[in-house]
């Protein structure tokens, strides 16, 4: 019923996730996370390639997940944060660790780790959550 | 002929800690005596979204940062654990993709208890040196099982090692042998949360005898003594185990000590040796020998001698080192550990 | 230029309908609407019908024809309209386009969800279909969640506070007490909002709105035909525009572009400026998007929204009243079902029928019914004179 029972989906997306693995346009240079096919800015004059992130960033805006959806709830509490990438753009990822401490503009770093379980006898999905760079 | 050894190599453990004492408390045990007993203080918890998979990821990563090479170059990925998520569907392919290394590649789960990662290495030194592939990446990761309650409760970790084997290494793999046999000392069946063992049954037949077997076959072999290494690692269920092995093998404490991580990192089962080694190669100088004993129930132990080269020095620092981790924590309570372990029937 | 009027209007009860299904709560609503228009059934030429996710929440597709059928408009055209939480508002602005058109003289607009069907979890599942699936939702983002990103960075871009997020609660549960169709008839205090439960920092319990049941219906005729009806509402003006879905995609966490376009389009139609709507419903699906809105849709200047509800200026007897029959805080928010009711309200205020939620002297009204986190934004607004020389 939920998203998190589809194989084919977390298969199509696995690349993409597991290594921040965006796109740019090669013609007005514009970074794409998640990828996008066609340039918002250059549409069909576009050229789109593949392009591998750093995952290093800056928090933007964070939240505390208290009460989680469905596949989430053995994790709860954990921070989600809007995070802009050193690319000039911005993604939604966990930040893993004790949320406690968290700012607006802490930088932060990817990790591997579980998103989400489809039950105990589904999928486990794998993907970058991010981390707070040490020192901050 | 080239020399082939430890191209890179990276170690995970998760941040969380728990203490004798935290568990000592719940069971009304005397924290105390466990810990002089086993020589453990605290042992490494990991985080509700981490498994064996992520710890390899991790380790592997800074494995690959201090190795340098091209991922696709990666000819064979061998996971080792006795607690992979899944009983069918590999570790290692998940590793692999996350690593980037190609699809033209070997890849392959491995279990023998605690020493299937040293069982990996093996292999990956064998394709190499067999001239089948260019680099191999052996990693040894584990999330161990402890029934609440059990004594293995104060030592059950979760870290990993990871090795990528080729040529121009830091370390030369100067040899490896192993010692084998049908040993039943800690075992756990399929569908069962937690494993079974010994007790006492699992010294002295067991991790004794292979542990000193293997490495006395080693120093056989490549005609060497204890005082030919700087760095001695044994598989460390705890700290009084590869204390004791490695005094009657005519180790000194001193030659235990870089690799000693147990104290403080508990036993992270397929990852404890390897940990270990990673520990010692942190500390180790050029031309400095290493000798690493892992030791994995049922029962077997695979020896190796390592000798340092110029190249750690310039490749050590692009990944943290293993006392980073060590020093990278968090303590968590007794009930932060059920939740985190998921020991509660949902 | 065809003019379009609203000349009737209405909603159920809004709340946990444990005994009644989507059907019934539809069929009450397009008769309410009908009655409150005073016309028959077969006069309608055409119905289209606001639903998020019927398919989700009982199981039920083919909504646009089941609904003719079940109010007893067979054979009439038919047509679903999903925008998420925007679905209502999309409903009316295809019936308003429609008879623009010079199609049809006299359509009915309806909106409806019955969430109550599916548990909880399953509920909140089914509404993270308005946000990204594949990046958001995939990741344990909630909209409350969302919304918590949005609210984060307004305090620390604007200096908006906790308090002033909780008063658009308050402001709206004030006023929903005296709306007898609302979910929850009782006032709040800002203290009790501050410690309700936390659902997604720094979002409480008390800065959402619930999960509702609810359908709301309202008939739109054209200048043809006004004239046989009794105080009828003209459409000034509308607008519709689209942002991305993903929030992370947006130029800005704490404004919605859509809602800003859309409003510039309205009011160029209406020939009004912000200063000229007497009353507005907006989109407060959690506090913080009230906050948002009513500086998108230009009642103040960008980061000052905190301050204006906190000035009381969103009052039932405030400079710009806001949400006057309890948004979607008390009322409830039958997703679908929103935006019409929102219709359903500005109507009865500009017919004078508000009771003791009546603004006085309402000659113009505005909706803005958002979906998702601002991926769809519709603005309409409503006034008692005829639009004239377009």
């Amino acid at each position: 019923m939920t998203h998190t029972s589809s194989v084919p989906l977390y298969w199509r997306l696995k690349k993409s996730k597991y290594n921040v693995i965006g796109t740019r346009c090669r013609t007005c240079n514009t970074a794409y996370f998640p990828g996008r096919q066609l340039c918002q800015n250059c549409r069909r004059k576009g050229e789109i390639e593949e392009l591998k992130f750093s995952g290093l960033g800056k928090i933007l805006s964070y939240t505390i997940i208290r009460t989680a959806p469905q596949g989430f709830e053995q994790y709860t509490p954990y921070a989600v944060a809007v995070i802009e990438l050193d690319e000039g753009t911005m993604i939604s990822g966990q930040i893993v660790g004790n949320p406690a401490g968290l700012k607006i503009d802490q930088r932060v770093k990817p990790v591997f780790r579980k998103i989400s379980e489809d039950g105990s006898d589904g999928l486990i999905h794998y993907g970058m959550k991010w981390e707070l760079v040490d020192g901050q | 002929m080239t020399q082939i050894g430890i191209v890179g190599y990276g170690a995970y453990i998760p941040r969380y800690r728990i203490t004798v004492e935290e568990i000592a408390k719940v069971w009304g045990e005397n924290a105390e005596d466990i810990k002089n007993g086993l020589m453990v203080y605290e042992k490494s918890v990991p985080g509700a979204d981490e498994d064996t998979i992520t710890i390899a990821v991790e380790a592997a990563k800074n494995a690959l940062a201090r190795a340098g090479i091209d991922p696709k170059k990666i000819g064979a990925v061998y996971v080792g654990s006795e607690s992979h998520p899944y009983v069918v569907k590999p570790s290692g392919t998940v590793v692999a993709e996350a690593l980037m290394t190609g699809e033209n590649v070997m890849v392959a789960d491995f279990e023998f208890a605690c020493k299937a990662g040293t069982a990996a290495m093996q292999c990956c030194y064998g394709l190499v040196k067999a001239g089948e592939i260019e680099y191999g990446l052996a990693i040894g990761a584990d999330t161990s099982q402890s029934r609440p309650g059990d004594a293995l409760e104060y030592t059950a970790a979760a870290a990993g090692g990871a090795f990528i084997i080729g040529g121009s290494p830091l370390a030369v793999l100067e040899g490896t042998v192993s010692f084998t046999t049908d040993t039943s000392d800690f075992w756990r069946r399929e569908g069962e949360d937690y494993p079974k063992h010994g007790a006492r049954f699992t010294g002295k037949p067991a991790y004794f005898r292979h542990v000193t077997a293997a490495t006395r076959l080693l120093l056989e072999k490549l005609s060497l003594k204890p005082s030919d290494f700087t760095h001695a690692v044994f598989h460390m269920p705890n700290g009084k185990f590869p204390t004791t092995a490695g005094k009657e093998l005519g180790f000194t404490s001193e030659q235990l000590k870089a690799g000693l991580v147990v104290p403080h990192v508990g036993n992270s089962y397929s990852g404890s040796s390897l940990v270990g080694l990673t520990a010692a190669l942190d500390a180790a100088k050029p031309g400095e020998r290493i000798l690493v004993t892992s030791y994995g129930s049922g029962a077997g132990a695979d020896s190796f001698s390592f000798e340092v080269t110029d190249r750690i020095l310039e490749r050590r620092d692009n990944a943290p080192k293993t006392e980073y981790y060590i020093r990278k924590k968090e303590n968590i309570d007794y009930g932060t550990y059920i939740k985190l372990k998921r020991k509660l029937k949902q | 230029m065809v003019n379009v009027a609203v000349v009737g209007g209405g909603y159920t009860k809004f709340g946990e309908h444990w005994s009644r299904s989507l059907r019934s709560l539809a069929t009450e609503a397009g008769t309410l609407a009908l009655q409150d228009a005073g016309i028959d059934g077969k006069d309608i030429e055409a119905l289209y019908v606001g639903n998020m996710s019927a398919g989700r929440f009982i199981g039920q597709e083919h909504l646009g024809a089941l609904a003719a059928d079940q109010a007893g408009l067979l054979p009439i055209p038919a047509t679903r309209c999903e925008a998420a939480c925007a679905s209502g508002a999309l409903a009316f602005r295809k019936a308003y386009m429609a008879i623009k058109s010079g199609e049809y003289d006299i359509v009915l607009a309806a909106g409806s969800e019955k969430m109550t069907d599916v548990k909880g979890t399953d509920a909140v599942a089914t509404l993270m279909g308005a946000g990204d699936q594949e990046w958001e939702s995939a990741i344990g983002l909630t909209f409350t969640g969302l919304y918590a990103l949005m609210a984060r960075r307004h305090m620390a871009q604007f200096g908006t506070t906790r308090e002033q997020l909780a008063m658009v609660s308050v402001n709206n549960h004030k006023n929903g007490v005296h709306n007898e169709r609302a979910q929850f008839r009782y006032e709040i205090t800002v203290e009790q909002v501050l410690k309700s439960a936390l659902i997604a920092d720094p979002l409480r319990l008390l800065d959402c709105s619930p999960i509702t049941d609810g359908a709301a219906a309202v008939i739109l005729v054209s200048d043809r035909i006004a004239g046989k009806f009794e105080n009828p509402a003209w459409v000034l003006g509308g607008g519709h525009a689209s942002d991305t879905v993903a929030l992370h995609d947006r130029a800005s966490l704490t404004e919605a572009n859509a809602t800003k376009i859309a409003a510039k389009k309205a009011y160029e139609q209406a020939g009004l400026s912000p200063g000229g709507i007497d009353v507005a419903e907006v989109h407060d699906c959690f506090s913080i998007n009230e906050i948002m809105s009513i500086e998108d849709l230009g009642f103040c200047r960008k980061g000052d929204g905190g301050k204006f509800v906190e000035a009381g200026k969103i009052a039932l007897n405030g400079e710009m009243p806001v949400n006057t029959t309890g948004g979607l805080k008390s009322i409830g928010h039958p997703i679908g079902a929103t935006g019409i009711r929102q219709i359903c309200d500005i109507l009865s205020q500009l017919r004078g029928r508000s009771g003791r939620l009546q603004v006085s002297g309402a000659n113009t009204g505005l909706a803005c019914n958002i979906g998702g986190t601002g991926a769809t934004s519709i603005v309409h607004i409503l006034g008692k004179e005829e639009p004239k020389g377009r």
